[in-house]
């Protein structure tokens, strides 16, 4: 049991630490530029695949620096392109742009790569059990990826607090104006922005690729777990968004480790017919119900705490 | 959107005139839904123009939303879907029990199973609007989906829920067998759902609905609650889009778990949007066309799925009023005598034509590329020779320099030379402007 309980906690940390890295970008900008990528989850996907075409050809680590580079490039073209020029249409046409973005970049990536599962496997410099928790070897990739998503953690942080450019980031989210007043030219800072936000994804998405599965359908199962991390936090709020990430991240892990159910619970002292809906209630497992637990927390925090966790804006 | 839906004028007078102009649009939809099987009598022409009856009332319905109340919603396939569900199983109960209930009357079971999910979810997710009801839609709508999966007894699990529309009791002795028969009971649903549509947009509360959308604060000064507006708005939605996820349950004799999926949700999006949400008629225009291209563009491409989707960003940047905001654009040139209007559209078109030749070239050389590269990436092992657009004549070989040079040349040089037509188009533009209000005056 205990031996369960460290393993899955290092699971649900990491998967809520790569979360994190989507969210973060999702959530600064939205606060900047109200708002929500819709194709976020497209910018980790493309990660992973582009992440895997490099490391084909050059190997894992300039995957790792290039994808995320090429990926933000990209990021920040469409918004200076894109975007900029439906921004005068409204929020609602913004988000829908990003909604056919989503929507074309899965239909590019099926183009170039095919529907099927790529063989993206993790770089044989890593591929060894890194220490092992009772009788389980825990691997030294996973170690990576969790050691790799906290450095960029503390980078962001320490981007967004301690440098120029950070705080002229975090006086945009709050006061564009007078931040262009300043002299600074606003528009090139999200241009930055929503470059840097699409780049930490493609950063989750080349290091989680390889460790989990590469296919085009990755962004459309992704997507909408990671809306319901920013809702959840706060939308806008990035400390929100990272419990809310290590919230989801621990939930879906412990669920789907465990197998109890409403019969395990109560024994044989009720046994509803097969084939009713009180049945598939009574029977289902909790691993069966962990991709819903999501969208279960999310709709309980909007009864109870409709602006999120951590949120302040009610937009 | 802030044109609101000037579709149809209102009309205050009770002269014949002002009644044809009031009425006369509904004479002329119910003779054009009656007549249209005698023009496109082909079986695949009737099933199409099931889907579209059934599109016109999902798209409508989520315009309610969009268009009329500014709720974007990503999760509204879930009404449709549940209300699917909800008529597959009420059409099994009445042919097992043998109620005496006709197939025409089993929508009202679909609307009574939208509007109650429309305000079980519309209570949680229309407390807040703006971008986090979009979201809320969308976890609600991946809620239902994923929830398909386990509540199998009603869902059905993979194969869904199947039910025998023949074995109802007859309607005057049909028995809805024919395609034909639930073509002209889809047209009758269609008919009256728009109808009843169109007059809750000019009720007090489809004004609410317009207000709110426009500036739910100052709703709430002149003492309303937009909380509340959104609910209903909501809730009727769910009824309508009930209706048209029933009339597919009945259309195909099928529920399935991806009736509740986000690609239906998605599509509904797609059609109301790209025939344009300020307009009544805009999604009506959308359901058609985007039913159109889906069955259409499939024939012609193996990756269509992404010639829609530039086609859709390509309405959000240039046309964010969609095609029907492209065609009312026209309606300020509908004055002074016929003959001036027609000399007017006349050379209006003329500078369209210009325009769409060069468009049309740089269009073509944009897919040859798509389609050159996709066969180059995906189809290397059938060799060099692709059939462009699926066409037995037009044969390329992907491995020649010359359909690239071709293509790129096409697709620079049409764009280039689409860009000088633009001032000829602005000119033509305002010159029938002119004309227009000089002949108007």
């Amino acid at each position: 049991m205990a031996e369960l309980i460290i393993i899955s906690t290092l699971n649900g940390v990491l998967y809520g630490l790569l979360l994190f890295l989507m969210a973060s970008g999702l959530t600064l900008i939205f606060s900047m530029m109200g708002v929500l990528n819709f194709a976020h989850a497209s910018f980790y996907m493309l990660g992973a695949f582009l992440g895997y075409q490099i490391s084909q050809w050059a190997g894992f680590v300039p995957a790792l620096i290039l994808a995320p580079l090429i990926a933000g490039g990209l990021g920040a073209l469409i918004e200076r392109f894109g975007l900029r020029t439906v921004h005068k249409h409204g929020h609602v046409a913004e988000l829908l742009f990003t909604f056919g973005l989503a929507f074309i970049i899965e239909e590019i990536v099926q183009m170039i790569w095919g529907k099927l599962a790529m063989d993206y496997r993790i770089p044989s410099w890593l591929d060894f059990p890194a220490f092992t928790v009772y009788a389980t070897n825990y691997p030294a990739y996973k170690t990576f990826m969790l050691v790799f998503s906290i450095l960029i953690f503390i980078g962001l942080i320490l981007l967004l607090t301690r440098t120029r450019a950070g705080l002229i980031i975090q006086a945009s989210l709050t006061h564009p104006n007078m931040v262009g007043m300043l002299g600074h030219n606003v528009p090139r800072v999200f241009m930055m922005v929503f470059g840097l936000g699409t780049a930490l994804a493609a950063i989750a998405g080349v290091i989680a690729g390889a460790a989990f599965v590469t296919q085009s359908n990755m962004a459309a199962l992704l997507g909408p777990i990671l809306f319901v991390v920013v809702v959840v936090g706060g939308l806008g709020s990035l400390w929100g968004a990272f419990v809310a990430s290590l919230l989801i991240g621990l939930l879906q892990t412990f669920a789907i480790a465990s197998d109890w159910s409403l019969s395990k619970f109560f024994g044989s002292a009720f046994s509803p017919t097969r084939g009713t809906l009180l049945f598939d209630i009574w029977t289902v497992t909790i691993a069966q119900i962990g991709p819903i637990l999501p969208y279960l927390l999310l709709v309980l925090v909007l009864i109870f705490r409709p602006t999120g966790l951590f949120g302040t804006r009610d937009t | 959107m802030s044109e609101t839906t000037k579709a149809i004028p209102m009309a205050s007078e009770t002269s014949m005139a002002a009644r044809f102009k009031r009425y006369g649009i509904w004479i002329v939809a119910t003779i054009i839904l009656l007549v249209a099987p005698y023009i496109f009598s082909s079986g695949a022409s009737i099933t199409t123009m099931c889907l579209m009856g059934i599109m016109i009332v999902f798209a409508l319905s989520y315009n309610m939303l969009l268009g009329q109340t500014g709720m974007l919603s990503f999760g509204h396939a879930v009404y449709y879907g549940l209300a699917a569900f909800a008529t597959a199983h009420m059409m099994n109960w009445v042919i097992k029990t043998g109620a005496p209930i006709p197939l025409p009357l089993i929508p009202l079971a679909g609307a009574a199973a939208g509007l109650f999910f429309g305000i079980v979810f519309g209570a949680v997710s229309t407390k807040r609007g703006g971008t986090a009801f979009a979201m809320i839609s969308l976890g609600l709508g991946e809620l239902v989906y994923s929830s398909s999966l386990i509540l199998r007894s009603f869902f059905g699990g993979e194969e869904g829920i199947s039910a025998d529309r023949t074995k109802l009791l007859r309607f005057f002795g049909y028995n809805f067998g024919s395609q034909i028969q639930v073509y002209y009971l889809i047209a009758a649903w269609c008919l009256l759902c728009v109808i009843l549509m169109y007059a809750i947009t000019r009720t007090p509360l489809g004004r609410m609905c317009n207000a709110v959308r426009e500036n739910p604060e100052r709703v709430e000064f002149v003492g309303y609650n937009p909380q509340f507006v959104r609910f209903i708005a909501f809730a009727l939605g769910g009824l309508f889009a009930g209706v048209a996820g029933s009339l597919a349950a009945i259309n195909i004799e099928l529920a399935q778990a991806s009736f509740v999926g986000a690609a239906q949700s998605g599509a509904v999006l797609l059609a109301a949007y790209m025939g344009g949400v300020a307009f009544f008629v805009g999604p009506i225009l959308g359901a058609i066309i985007v039913t159109l291209l889906s069955i259409k563009l499939s024939d012609f491409s193996e990756i269509w799925v992404l010639y829609f989707g530039i086609l859709f960003i390509t309405i959000i940047l240039f046309a964010p009023y969609g095609l029907s905001g492209l065609l009312m654009m026209h309606a300020q040139f509908w004055r002074g005598p016929l003959s001036s209007r027609i000399a007017r559209f006349g050379k209006l078109f003329g500078s369209y034509l210009v325009a769409a030749i060069p468009a049309l070239i740089m269009i073509l050389g944009a897919i040859l590329l798509i389609e050159m590269i996709h066969h180059i990436v995906q189809k290397s092992a059938e060799g060099p020779m692709m059939h462009f657009l699926r066409s037995s004549r037009f044969t390329v070989n992907t491995h020649t320099a010359l359909p690239w040079v071709g293509g790129i040349v096409a697709l620079i040089g049409g764009f280039f030379a689409f860009r000088m037509t633009w001032p000829v188009v602005a000119k033509a533009w305002n010159n029938a402007l002119a004309d227009a209000q000089r002949s108007g005056a």
